[in-house]
């Protein structure tokens, strides 16, 4: 262990999701399914950072993410960095990509889109993946970072 | 593009707008065509829209289509709360072609991936009316006798108008230039204008009907009052975009005048008799190129 103390507790074997922005640690959580999981998990909020001010952190032992599923949080936390666990020790760093078409996790901002009034799993082509502007596959209006909503 | 479904107008590559406007052709030189006796068409507006209805319901009884299903939401299994899923699955299995309009932006995309046959989509709230943009591209073609190199004034309401959107971005494939005349706030969307300036392609926006002496084609749509955040603003600005008779003196011999229609007073009723005014016509046109539409999506051979 280092002379920093440690704001979260370290882990013996899993996944360290670091540098989420604090707003959308809830979200990432939902979007991971973790709310839903029997393994432990820690997390914290309003970390110390050197990057980005404040910080969400989510610990998530004896899990590995499969890089589809990861990805999906690259919506809410495009800067997120994931540290692989084995034996307390980081095997591995990945960053996470925003995917080309995002299935089921977003809110179509369209009040009058299809999707809204109807059980239907949204679909939307990442238009540009800079400004985050994704275009829904029904209603075919573009849903920007700002508009963004979990479902 | 037979069995496929016609969901937004890109959904066409160019080579398809251009046999659907062939098609409407030969359907308009010969109208009576009973090549549909054996099947059945599924008329679904869950959004009531009359004119649409009757002139599709036109071109399927032109070409000897059976027609069912209903004319608004109030007379269908959607008021007793069935989804749109449930509704088309079942009409789906009964008709060979679904012609549908509903309210909701993207239900008939959705409607489409519910679908065992294709569906045509009459309109869905703000989003597309390809049919419409065909019709319109037909008309433009057969009063101009070709749709490249043309100046194309449109005017009015062009922020919240489906059918300009739709229009301009299907004109677009045919070297246009367009000339934009609208009240500031109904000014065209700045999405519009960066897909033609990637385009290249050449536009003029003016607040006033200025130039028409250039003008091959003339678009009028409605401007409504309620779309203006002032009501006064609406009073100020209102008769800029009315036409009138005399507007048209200096204007090219063969240029038309189109409007998708319902027409409010945006069209003084003095143009109707000129040469020139051609939406009758063009709303005539919707018949033949629906008729084109569903010929070819059910893919019939023609004699
Ligand atoms: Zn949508």
């Amino acid at each position: 262990m280092s002379q920093h103390k440690m704001q979260v507790s370290a882990i013996e074997n899993g996944t360290v999701i670091d540098h989420i922005p604090v707003k959308s640690l809830f979200d990432v959580i939902l979007i991971l399914g973790l709310d839903n999981i029997e393994n432990q998990i820690t997390f914290g909020a309003n970390l110390d950072s050197k990057k980005q001010g404040k910080k969400g952190i989510i610990k998530v032992s004896d899990k590995y993410f499969e890089n589809d599923e990861i990805n999906k949080i690259a919506l809410v936390a495009p800067h997120a960095k994931l540290n692989i666990i084995e034996d307390y020790f980081v095997a591995e760093k990945r960053d996470v990509i925003i995917p080309d078409i995002v299935t089921g996790i977003v809110k179509c901002f369209n009040p009058k889109c299809v999707t809204n009034h109807e059980a239907i799993v949204t679909r939307f082509k990442v238009e540009n993946k800079e400004v985050l502007a994704l275009k829904c596959h029904y209603c075919e209006k573009i849903t920007t970072r700002d508009e963004l909503l979990v479902i | 593009m037979k069995n496929k479904s016609l969901v937004s107008i890109n959904d066409y590559s160019v080579e398809e707008i251009l046999y659907i406007l062939k098609l409407a052709s030969y359907f308009e030189k010969n109208p009576i065509q009973p090549l549909m006796q054996d099947k059945v068409i599924a008329s679904l507006f869950f959004e009531p829209s009359t004119r649409t209805r009757l002139s599709f319901e036109t071109a399927m009884g032109r070409l000897g289509a059976k027609i069912i299903g209903f004319t608004d939401s109030s007379s269908s299994s959607t008021t007793k709360g069935e989804s749109i899923k449930d509704t088309i699955r079942m009409v789906s299995n009964y008709a060979d072609l679904i012609v549908m309009r509903h309210s909701l932006e993207g239900s008939v995309r959705y409607a489409s991936e519910q679908s065992s046959v294709p569906v045509i989509n009459a309109g869905d709230g703000a989003n597309q009316h390809p049919t419409q943009t065909l019709l319109d591209l037909y008309s433009i073609q057969k009063t101009q006798g070709r749709l490249d190199n043309l100046k194309i004034f449109l005017v009015g309401d062009l922020k919240y108008g489906r059918t300009v959107h739709s229009l301009l971005i299907a004109l677009s494939l045919f070297n246009p230039e367009f000339y934009f005349v609208a009240p500031e706030e109904l000014s065209l969307p700045k999405e519009y204008k960066l897909f033609l300036q990637r385009k290249g392609i050449t536009f003029y926006e003016d607040v006033e009907m200025n130039n028409l002496d250039k003008a091959d084609i003339l678009y009028m749509t409605r401007v409504q009052k309620e779309r203006f955040s002032d009501p006064m603003e609406y009073e100020r600005v209102k008769n800029a975009y009315v036409l009138r008779n005399s507007m048209l003196n200096k204007t090219k011999d063969n240029m038309r005048v189109l409007h998708p229609l319902p027409r409010v007073n945006e069209i003084d009723t003095d143009v109707d008799s000129n040469p020139k005014a051609y939406y009758f016509q063009q709303a005539e046109n919707g018949v033949y190129t629906r008729m084109a539409i569903i010929s070819a999506i059910m893919g019939l051979s023609l004699t």
